[in-house]
């Protein structure tokens, strides 16, 4: 019967080595769940149509899954940090805007330089976040939410109403929207090593630790000699530097980019993200569970047709699925969760 | 973040220092300067358009006033007003006589409500993430119950009613300006009010003093759901139409309103004159950059910038104070401590913000 605590205090004693291994097991058991849903999801499915599971179903589902994915994967690295970042729909848009028009200004630019040009744009709103949650020493969630008009303000000022179409932009971009590697598709490539590489750093880096660290308990991160501000600039700009990639993949990948491009996508990221199992008030969580939860809400989407449900109950099932993956976790891992907390605060 | 505690009973000058007075200071100017610069602003016709403009935003941003003191936010009122839009034309598509409806809306409202309230208090859930997936839910089900479709053909008594002026004032300036004063008078003047402010700035000292936290805060969803209930009720009848998406994104901006108005958004701190003046500030800047045929791009980097520098202003002020202090050197006054909010009697924000980059501004204190 009680409220949610700001400041998580754990009051639980264990020995550490006995909890770490309860915790590895229970952070497992937490993402074997959605895979578990998602499995159940896909094989229900295919057993209705089995055409869900033809190639082209699966690979349509990979393309917009991966711009998804990787919007998780940056606003991961943000949560686990005790933040947010709701302006990621708008770096997004802004981003796949900077390209297009690059692409139509230039239709000789290489995709490479398109992928770092919106990165880069990405960035540097990811960093303007950061320096003002930093130095203004105020709330994320007021700081991304003033950025996220902001940035959709001056790509709406940019745009000034035009719209960037598939044929103003050069072949070569759009082939590599749904271009494929030996069958994987190019988009779906990038989700993985973006997904690989960020799980591997915030697992075995230092400076990947001690984000955990600062979420866990933000003043015992500053205690233990963690430099705080740094680790939270690099954070949000790591954010909207996937923000600005999702954006070139988005513009890759549907051809037409106007001002509105991602609006409302930071919803559906934070979804993603909690039904990943990644703690809305940071210390745990893996980019992998935000990127099975961003799979999940794909496949969701595209099942629905297929079971014959009406698309209009997307939203209400997104919905109920949100809430039962925070009862879940609170359920399930409410104390081990805290203990988690208290151990990387020792150790961050 | 917590311990900024408003001081038991301060006076009224005190109350009103700070950022909120600037934003009030910042409303009355805009009024004069908009009224003297754009065209038709100060009609009553155009009086009219900017109620209906603030309607919404103000009346779910008094109740989301008392949600963000107590230290939670209820992200899913935009999506109430829309399930209750829809329900609305559902109802009315349905047959029903309009009198029943809009009970029956209100009632769906204070369930939403109350389920927002059930996952906050009884399972312990974090309202930030209850209330994003409840946003997902609710809008979800006013697409299910009337997908994309649109209900128009409200009976022109009640869309009359809600548009119309009487004495030349608009219809709804009243009831709002009545709402608004009972709650500032709730907040500010009662038990209950002081016991919202305690539990925002600290919920295990709240309930060692014997508020019933979860109680209190349960109830306050059950409220914020039906006042957004009757928002989206207001939203169908002004523009005649009853659609799904009435609303989306609404929450942003009643949560700016907010902020905007000097809450802060760790609870504990805020006062409902602020928020009113936040609120109509946003509306008639709206207002106003339509009439000057200004693109409403604009209106949304305004916004924007307000809402950060509502939150950076008095975080710079309160580091850069301290710093003056020091250099002034001067006798501290024998009053009693004053709350750390409270700026100097001369008031306005220093000049410089250099000083904002010193550590852990939140936290300086004058003395």
């Amino acid at each position: 019967m009680t409220a949610p605590e700001k400041a998580a205090a754990p009051t639980g004693r264990t020995p550490d080595d006995a909890a770490a291994s309860r915790v590895a097991v229970l952070l497992r058991a937490r993402e074997l769940g959605i895979v578990l849903a998602l499995g159940a999801l896909v094989a229900v499915t295919a057993a209705i149509n089995p055409r869900f599971l033809s190639a082209q179903s699966v690979r349509d589902l990979a393309l917009g899954a991966a711009i998804l994915v990787v919007l998780a994967v940056g606003q991961t690295v943000v949560v686990i940090t005790r933040n947010i970042d709701l302006s990621v729909g708008s770096v997004l848009g802004l981003s796949a805007f900077a390209t297009g028009s690059l692409l139509q200004a230039a239709p000789g630019t290489p995709v490479v330089v398109a992928l770092l040009v919106g990165t880069l744009v990405g960035g540097l709103c990811g960093l303007v976040n950061g320096a003002l949650v930093r130095f203004g020493n105020v709330p994320a969630l007021v700081v991304t939410l003033g950025t996220l008009y902001v940035y959709r303000g001056v790509c709406f000022f940019w745009a000034g109403g035009q719209q960037i179409n598939a044929d103003e932009l050069p072949p070569a971009f759009l082939a590599f929207g749904t271009a494929t590697v030996l069958g994987v598709p190019w988009l779906l490539l990038i989700a993985l090593a973006v997904v690989l590489v960020a799980g591997y750093a915030l697992r075995n880096y230092r400076s990947g630790r001690e984000l955990y660290a600062m979420g866990s308990h933000p003043q015992a991160a500053v205690l233990a000699g963690v430099p705080v501000g740094r680790r939270l600039l690099a954070a949000f700009a790591v954010s909207g530097a996937l923000a600005g990639l999702a954006g070139v993949l988005f513009a890759a990948r549907f051809g037409t980019v106007d001002a509105a491009s991602g609006t409302g996508d930071e919803l559906d990221v934070v979804a993603a993200v909690v039904v990943g199992g990644v703690a809305v008030f940071g210390g745990s969580g893996t980019v992998y569970g935000a990127a099975i939860g961003a799979l999940l809400l794909t496949t969701i989407g595209s099942a629905l047709p297929v079971l014959a449900i009406d698309q209009f109950w997307q939203g209400a099932i997104v919905g109920a699925l949100i809430l039962a993956a925070i009862g879940t976790d609170r359920a399930v891992a409410a104390r081990v969760a805290a203990r988690l907390r208290r151990r990387e605060a020792h150790h961050g | 973040m917590a311990e900024r505690t408003a001081e038991g009973r301060p006076p009224v000058r005190r109350r009103l220092a700070g950022w909120d007075r600037a934003v009030i200071a910042l409303l009355v100017l805009f009024l004069v300067v908009a009224a003297l610069t754009v065209d038709g602003f100060g009609t009553g016709r155009n009086l009219s358009f900017l109620v209906l403009d603030l309607a919404p935003i103000l009346l779910i941003a008094l109740p989301m006033t008392l949600v963000v003191i107590t230290g939670e936010i209820d992200l899913s009122v935009a999506s109430t007003l829309g399930l209750s839009s829809a329900a609305m034309g559902a109802m009315w598509q349905g047959g029903l006589p309009i009198e029943t409806i809009i009970p029956l809306c209100l009632l769906l409202g204070l369930v939403l409500g109350a389920v927002n309230g059930l996952f906050v208090t009884v399972f312990g859930l974090p309202s930030l993430a209850v209330t994003i997936g409840t946003l997902a839910l609710y809008r979800g089900l006013a697409l299910v119950v009337l997908g994309d479709a649109a209900v128009a053909q409200f009976p022109s008594a009640y869309t009359d009613l809600v548009t119309g002026r009487t004495l030349g004032l608009p219809n709804l300036l009243l009831p709002l300006l009545v709402l608004a004063v009972a709650f500032a008078v709730v907040l500010h003047a009662t038990p209950l009010g002081r016991s919202l402010f305690t539990m925002g700035a600290g919920v295990d000292a709240a309930r060692f003093a014997g508020i019933r936290v979860a109680r209190t805060k349960f109830w306050l969803y059950v409220l914020t759901g039906g006042i957004s209930a009757l928002a989206g009720v207001l939203w169908t009848l002004r523009y005649a139409s009853a659609r799904a998406d009435n609303g989306a994104g609404l929450e942003l901006a009643v949560v700016a309103a907010v902020l905007l108005g000097g809450v802060s958004i760790f609870g504990g701190r805020g006062t409902l004159w602020g928020v009113a003046a936040g609120a109509t500030l946003l509306a008639a800047l709206q207002n106003a950059l339509r009439l000057a045929d200004v693109s409403t791009e604009a209106l949304t980097v305004v916004t924007g910038l307000l809402l950060i520098a509502s939150v950076i202003a008095p975080n710079a002020a309160g580091a850069i104070r301290p710093a003056l202090a020091r250099r002034r050197s001067g006798p501290t006054p024998p009053a009693a401590d004053p709350p750390p909010a409270d700026p100097p009697p001369a008031g306005s924000t220093p000049p410089t913000t250099s000083a904002s980059v010193a550590p852990s501004p939140s936290s300086a204190r004058p003395s």
